[in-house]
């Protein structure tokens, strides 16, 4: 493989031939957002965040897809990039239901900390408040289409990593859904291994383990009354 | 038929077809369009009244294609008489054939020597009403195969790919990609496997080109993909076709049958070395697989969602080989080309935009139907000349091109020529083919909306700009064809335009705000009235009307 020198936000750097601007932007320390993204499945180019300057070149580029090139002068956070992302994250915000304050991946969402990375506080669009079930079917997990961004990692690791082909796409456009076989409950599914990796690829609180979310932490005080039950009484009623 | 075709098996089919020409010819369009009004029933009774007239061994019908002026169907056409019955009904066919032999009649009858056709060049559609697709010696006895038989016997891929480029044809699907750097690229690729692919998932509202050609000639698609296959090194084609074109598929079919029988496709073609099949893949009916990298999806038998580019298809297209996808007028441009060479095709059309674009000509429109026209023609001339104005000496207000991808050019532009550039530079495409004409009563927030929410529910929801910027835009525009919009609005409809275009992963997004930027650019007046003054009105409910009642 041969290397290739190449200039990202001013700073020359040398990559292998066949990386993407992604992996040698990454290396060289510059951080480029990503949200569809995922160390160890391959890349789509989907959620448009990665999108970076190539000089000589009038569209933008997907950073996750595109390979470096000899000499190629790269730039990933421009007025106008910064301007576009934080309008992609405003049309994801009010695209589903994302509130944060009740989702189980508060504090731990990649929504989130995009947004607050961007100084996000306000939203200019209409929310558009659409009404999308959670599917609790399942033993272990739960799906909550609300919080859903459609970066469609679940999907590719499932069917890269794992293997097994359960979660898939169905619809189009803005009713595009993530499913579970040919869109039957999660907990009917035969062919879920019940590996968990869809949950651990998913960026929001959209897959979450069952018993994480904010209604089931529910403070267990009996416990309490049980104990001081049977110092002070010696009663031990459970 | 022998299982291999020499020249000479193929002009004998042409000589006897010829011979077996009778001397009265009564084409009945058996398109669509025309099948829609009951031409079956026509032809049904002509080959009757023929019959009762004891007319077989002079007069033929025969079932063709589009016949071009479809507002006036179902067309027949009677040769040589050069007679044009309109709007003939089963019951009119006694007439027709008395009026063969001179007889009287009184039937409707259209004038073949009116601009709308006599301003047309006829390349793509020079078989289209003249030869039946059901029959592969009509188009054999119309110089077909022809050239697939001397590009195969004489001349080098390398030639083939040369004459392309010399001839000047642009890829007509839309995006006018010189078609001969196409195959050039293609052909220099390395694979031992290649591809060609016929793009026929026509959807732009309004486009019928394409599939008038699949329903009038489809031999002239099978020979072009032909001649590019061996041209690029390609063994294997495909066309994608939607199923909503049910007649064009059927017609495929047995246009492929008949020439596997004939040695025209299959292995040792023409007894050459070149082996080529062509298969059909039916499309499930979503507008974002006519996108080359969706569709290529598509044919796999995965989600037909895009990819970015590159690797473009003719490094890495179909199951990752070097794959050539043409559009259906591209390739029925291709036999033409070889047969009557490339200075011939080069000498039509303007500098940049060679030969001739076949438009569906719809709307507000006297004449609609189907023209082709050489490229550089005004649009006044289209419009005005051949489509005869607006119906009802309505006045005509813009036209509009390129469907959910173009945008609207106002009257005041209709003297640009057709070509990409032009176009192009009033903020349209020259797109598939799609030409609406709209008059004064047509509202242009209307029309972007209606856009917009073609290209809203057709986003396949892969990127964000396009899968939630359409719905944010759609709504907008809605909202300002309610009454409900401000100045601000409009701003934010603006800058996501913008955005959309610039960061959508495919074409669909990047060009879905076209028909709003062109109406915004040329009318935004219409848009300005519909704007409600910018001003904060104090809540008439909630906390601070309580607190005014609660101060009182």
């Amino acid at each position: 493989m041969a290397a290739k020198t190449l200039t990202i936000d001013g700073k020359q750097i040398s990559a292998e031939e066949g990386e993407t601007i992604l992996f040698a932007a990454t290396e060289a320390g510059i951080k480029i957002p990503t949200l569809c993204h995922l160390e160890g499945v391959y890349d789509i180019g989907a959620c448009r965040l990665c999108l970076v300057e190539v000089k000589g070149t009038p569209k933008l580029l997907p950073a996750c897809t595109v390979k470096v090139a000899e000499g190629m002068e790269v730039s990933t956070d421009t007025e106008r990039l910064r301007k576009y992302r934080r309008m992609t994250l405003e049309l994801l915000f009010a695209e589903r239901n994302h509130i944060c304050a009740v989702c189980v991946a508060n504090g731990h969402c990649e929504l989130q900390s995009l947004a607050y990375g961007c100084g996000l506080e306000h939203v200019h669009y209409d929310y558009l408040f659409p009404r999308w079930e959670v599917d609790n079917t399942h033993r272990l997990f739960g799906m909550d289409h609300n919080r859903c961004i459609l970066c469609t990692r679940c999907v590719r690791s499932c069917w890269h990593i794992e293997g097994a082909g359960t979660k898939n796409v169905s619809g189009r456009g803005a009713k595009s859904k993530i499913i579970t076989d040919l869109n039957q409950p999660w907990g009917d599914s035969e062919s879920c291994t019940e590996c968990g990796k869809c949950v651990m690829s998913c960026p929001t609180g959209a897959l979450f383990r069952k018993g994480s979310t904010v209604a089931e932490s529910v403070r267990d005080r009996s416990k309490l009354e049980f104990i001081v039950n049977a110092r002070e009484k010696k009663q031990w009623n459970a | 038929m022998d299982e291999t075709m020499i020249l000479n098996d193929l002009l004998q089919v042409k000589d006897h077809e010829l011979a077996a020409q009778k001397k009265i010819v009564l084409r009945c369009c058996l398109a669509a369009g025309c099948i829609s009004s009951n031409s079956k029933g026509v032809k049904e009774q002509l080959d009757k009244a023929v019959a009762d007239a004891g007319l077989q061994d002079e007069v033929e019908v025969r079932g063709v294609g589009c016949m071009k002026l479809c507002c006036d169907g179902p067309l027949v056409q009677a040769d040589p008489q050069n007679k044009l019955f309109i709007k003939v009904t089963p019951e009119n066919a006694p007439a027709i054939v008395s009026a063969l032999k001179g007889g009287k009649t009184n039937l409707e009858m259209g004038d073949p020597n009116a601009s709308f056709f006599t301003k047309q060049l006829s390349i793509v559609l020079a078989n289209s009403g003249i030869v039946d697709p059901e029959r592969i010696q009509s188009y054999i006895a119309a110089d077909g195969y022809l050239a697939l038989h001397e590009v195969l016997n004489e001349m080098a891929p390398k030639d083939v790919v040369e004459v392309m480029v010399k001839s000047g044809l642009r890829g007509r699907g839309g995006a006018g990609f010189p078609t001969g750097l196409k195959w050039g690229t293609v052909a220099k690729s390395s694979g031992a496997k290649k591809y060609v692919i016929c793009n026929a998932d026509e959807g732009d509202p309004g486009a019928f080109m394409d599939r008038s050609v699949l329903e009038s000639d489809p031999h002239s698609i099978l020979e072009g993909m032909a001649i590019a296959a061996y041209a690029v090194g390609a063994d294997q084609g495909y066309i994608y076709v939607r199923a909503e074109y049910p007649l064009a598929i059927s017609r495929l079919q047995l246009a492929i049958k008949q020439a596997k029988q004939m040695g025209l496709l299959g292995a040792g073609i023409f007894e050459s070395p070149f082996n080529f099949n062509i298969d059909i893949r039916i499309g499930a009916g979503a507008f974002v697989c006519g996108e080359e990298t969706a569709l290529m999806m598509s044919v796999e038998g995965k989600r037909g969602t895009p990819r970015p580019r590159p690797p473009f298809p003719a490094e890495s297209g179909l199951f990752g080989c070097p794959t050539l996808l043409n559009n259906v007028e591209t390739f029925a441009n291709v036999p033409a080309i070889y047969r009557q060479g490339a200075e011939w095709f080069a000498g039509i059309g303007t500098e940049k935009s060679k030969g001739t674009k076949v438009f569906a000509l719809a709307g507000k429109i006297k004449n609609t139907g189907l023209i082709e026209v050489p490229m550089g023609t005004p649009l006044r001339t289209i419009v005005e000349e051949m489509g005869g104005g607006a119906p009802d000496g309505g006045k005509i207000k813009a036209v509009q091109t390129g469907g959910p991808s173009g945008g609207c050019i106002p009257s005041q532009h209709l003297d640009t020529p057709v070509d990409y550039e032009s176009l192009g530079k009033l903020g349209s495409i020259m797109g598939s083919g799609g030409m609406i004409v709209m008059d004064e009563t047509t509202k242009m927030v209307d029309v972007a909306r209606f856009f917009m929410e073609f290209c809203m529910d057709e986003s396949c929801g892969k990127c964000i700009p396009c899968r939630a910027g359409t719905v944010q835009m759609h709504n907008l525009l809605d909202k300002i064809l309610k009454r409900k919009a401000t100045a601000r609005d409009l701003a934010t409809l603006e800058e996501l335009c913008d955005m959309v275009r610039n960061t959508s992963l495919c074409g669909l997004g990047q060009t879905a705000p076209n028909p709003t930027m062109s109406t915004l650019r040329f009318f935004r007046n219409e848009y300005e009235e519909l704007l409600q003054p910018d001003t904060f009105n104090p809540p008439t409910h909630g906390a601070a009307a309580r607190h005014e009642s609660a101060t009182k």
